[in-house]
């Protein structure tokens, strides 16, 4: 389970040191934007050695590497890959071929660290005009892609229009994305809002998203995790239905009914299979019994 | 009749001051005084010596005291609480008597007592008529509550009111009345607002403190013991305040009154007030000029004396009907020992100020602290300084865990409750382990044999001694 990501700057030891007690389902340990490039390899280091010394308990690790243009990416990947980090996120995702550059070369060091094939998984971040174009291409890349992320922030400026809190500008985009993202079969990921005081906003924004398919959002700002989280959960009601779905399939199957229905509607495949969703976030955020 | 004398000078030689005495102030004023300086640039002008201070506080405005000690003008302090700058001094060594220290009520109740003794004190007071009744409430230098003084004054053999707003007599509603005062000085300035009260106290930002304030609020509601008539004290800084906010959006979502709020008050209690979340405010010491201002305008806003508040000589005090405190640490052993005094390198940066008083008669007594600070373990085998003793300690709230103290054969239940309330609860050596694992086991410290301070807990006993560093 993927509610929220939570970006943490590669160079700011106590968060870092603190990073999996912040709510966060996962958390984006960030080489590149947050980092100048007179820091870049004191955040490196200082990353990988809290990847090495602590255990995250209960949250994912992502680690942000610098873009594949930069002279950065392959230092990034070298230090972190051997730390077995969850998820690698290349920014600036661009095209299939891109992401496949990333994966190889996270393959060869996979494989010098002896570990299994495709042990660390992949959530490019697009954030181009050509990115979300090749969203498709992008998201089905190789197997190494778990999810997508939009990053609006440099979107806009590539698409020389202005970010409003509103999010009309990035409208076409996120479908774009939502829908790249469940035709390949991986998770997608919302944009982070920015205005770190606004928490209506937030909440709203989040909301806009899970309404249109999201499966979670970033965050910069640890404020904003619980709103992700609660706007990402499934409602009482929802976990109620779920289980109300699955005791009805249950007690047809026993009496050998073939279509069922619950309050006149009949229950199929879309709704079983959203059903087994609620109920696997209600395990994973209540915890209970397997 | 007139008790106004000429100036500081003056008073000083009215009172009979000698060789040998002891003088007292208190701490309202905060790190903006200037009585406690004066004072004892005027005793040392006429050559006295041999001088003992009896402040409730010592703060890093207080410096010059450390030339005042090298010159035989000082030579003893009693406090309650002392700032870094002389507390790095008489760590190295520069008194030869152990400096006292108590809790805010043992002060007082040390004085009525009679086991501490003061000659004269000195009383900086915002707003004073020409016989000596006064308050903090109002003046240019007002702040707030001058709870600290009232022992001073009721004990004292002679009393000096020091003020810098003199109105004509009578003041009504002063807080320490005429009965008491022997002179009264007018000065130019008793201090600099800007250090007496800070603008607003505002609440931690930093996701951490953040993540522990929750959790202390969490432990609160837990316990069962947020419900109609609830008492509560924060501290004013970091995690404690924070920890305030979200018990209040507790208790305005269920429609909780509580009782009283308590302590050092900050805008965030006056808010608390306000808003309907207590009935009352019990106020020792203002922290900032909202609260100034309740204590003058809202008569739910009481004002107490030390004695009142936290003192073990009265038949009670407020401390005894206190549900819940929420207090720091610089350092937590695994026998739940706090200690606020020294810092990571064995100097005083601190004192108990209210913390082991609030902590014995709340019945819930959580501590809230990082587990890390500095690169140092928060839980270590043993406090540097035992401030306050663990047996008064009843949960250490760090981003890591929650320790439950079921030592001394109690807690057994809240320990259940928080768990079943899916708070992240473990033992405190795995607090212990869990900070070692992150910073390492710290070196022991350089420190001497030499005692240069003694910690009194609240009823007079001896807990621990400070040694002086290498």
């Amino acid at each position: 389970m993927r509610r929220s990501m939570l970006f943490i700057p590669g160079n700011t030891p106590n968060l870092l040191m603190n990073g999996d007690i912040l709510g966060a389902d996962a958390v984006i340990l960030d080489l590149e934007d947050a980092v100048s490039p007179a820091e870049k390899d004191s955040a490196r280091i200082l990353v990988r050695n809290i990847l090495k010394n602590l255990r995250y308990q209960g949250c994912e690790i992502i680690v942000r590497i610098n873009p594949v243009d930069t002279d950065f990416w392959q230092k990034d990947l070298d230090e972190i890959i051997p730390l077995k980090p969850d998820l690698i996120m290349p920014p600036k995702s661009s095209s299939g071929d891109y992401v496949r550059t990333v994966s190889d070369y996270i393959g060869k060091l996979e494989e010098k660290c002896g570990f299994e094939k495709n042990t660390v998984k992949l959530i490019p971040l697009i954030e181009t005009a050509l990115g979300v174009e090749n969203a498709y291409d992008i998201a089905s890349a190789c197997d190494r892609v778990a999810a997508i992320f939009l990053g609006a922030e440099d979107l806009t400026a590539d698409l020389r229009c202005v970010r409003t809190k509103e999010s009309r500008e990035i409208l076409y985009a996120r479908q774009r994305l939502v829908t790249a993202a469940r035709a390949a079969e991986v998770d997608v990921y919302d944009t982070p809002f920015t205005d770190v005081d606004d928490l209506e906003g937030l909440v709203k924004d989040a909301e806009t998203a899970k309404s249109m398919g999201f499966t979670g959002k970033a965050s910069i700002s640890p404020r904003h995790v619980d709103g992700i989280n609660t706007v990402f959960s499934p409602t009482e009601k929802e976990i109620a239905y779920a289980h109300e779905v699955m005791e009805t399939i249950e007690r047809a199957k026993k009496e050998g009914k073939g279509v069922v229905a619950l309050r006149g509607k009949m229950i199929d495949a879309p709704i079983v299979n959203r059903a087994k969703r609620v109920l696997e976030m209600e395990k994973a955020i209540f915890g209970g019994e397997d | 009749m007139s008790k106004l004398v000429e100036n500081i000078g003056e008073a000083i030689r009215k009172t009979g001051l000698k060789d040998g005495m002891t003088i007292s102030f208190h701490h309202h004023m905060r790190n903006g005084d200037h009585v406690l300086n004066m004072v004892l640039e005027e005793v040392a002008k006429q050559g006295i010596k041999d001088i003992t201070v009896n402040a409730s506080s010592i703060f890093d405005v207080h410096e010059p005291i450390i030339d005042h000690i090298k010159n035989g003008v000082v030579t003893g302090i009693e406090c309650n609480y002392m700032g870094s700058k002389v507390g790095h001094a008489i760590c190295e060594g520069i008194m030869e008597k152990p400096v006292i220290f108590r809790t805010h009520g043992g002060r007082p109740s040390d004085m009525e007592k009679g086991t501490s003794h003061i000659d004269v004190a000195f009383i900086a007071a915002p707003t004073s008529d020409d016989m000596g009744n006064c308050t903090g409430k109002i003046g240019k230098s007002a702040c707030g509550s001058i709870g600290y003084a009232f022992a001073d004054a009721m004990n004292a053999d002679k009393v000096v009111i020091v003020t810098d707003n003199l109105v004509p007599y009578p003041l009504t509603g002063a807080s320490i009345p005429e009965v008491y005062a022997d002179y009264v000085v007018a000065v130019d300035e008793i201090g600099d607002p800007k250090g007496i009260v800070s603008g607003t106290t505002k609440i931690t930002r930093d996701p951490v403190g953040l993540r522990m304030a929750e959790y202390a609020a969490r432990v609160i509601d837990a316990s069962g013991l947020l419900k109609e008539g609830v008492s509560l004290q924060t501290g004013a800084g970091g995690a404690t305040l924070a920890a305030a906010k979200f018990i209040k959006e507790i208790m305005l979502e269920r429609g909780i009154v509580g009782s009283f709020g308590m302590g050092g008050i900050t805008a965030y209690m006056v808010d608390m007030l306000e808003a309907g979340c207590f009935r009352s405010l019990i106020d020792v010491q203002c922290f900032d000029l909202d609260a100034v201002r309740s204590l003058r305008d809202d008569p739910r806003h009481m004002e107490v004396s030390a004695t009142q508040y936290a003192g073990v000589s009265g038949k009670s005090a407020a401390v005894d009907s206190l549900d819940v405190v929420l207090l720091g640490a610089t350092q937590v052993d695994v026998n739940f020992n706090v200690n606020v005094h020294t810092d990571s390198n064995g100097y005083i940066m601190g004192g108990s100020g209210g913390h082991s008083d609030t902590a014995a008669g709340s019945k819930l007594c959580i501590i809230i602290a990082p587990l890390t600070r500095a690169r140092l373990p928060l839980v270590v085998d043993r406090a540097l300084t035992i401030s306050t003793p663990g047996k008064d300690v009843d949960v250490v709230v760090t981003q890591r865990g929650i320790a439950v103290n079921t030592r001394y054969g109690k807690n057994k239940e809240l320990k259940e409750k928080l768990i079943a309330a899916h708070l992240p609860v473990c033992e405190i050596e795995d607090l212990k382990k869990k900070a070692e694992e992150l910073s390492g086991v710290p070196a022991s410290l350089p420190l001497s044999d030499r005692v240069v301070a003694k910690v009194l807990y609240r009823d007079g006993t001896e807990i621990d001694t400070i040694k002086a560093v290498k």
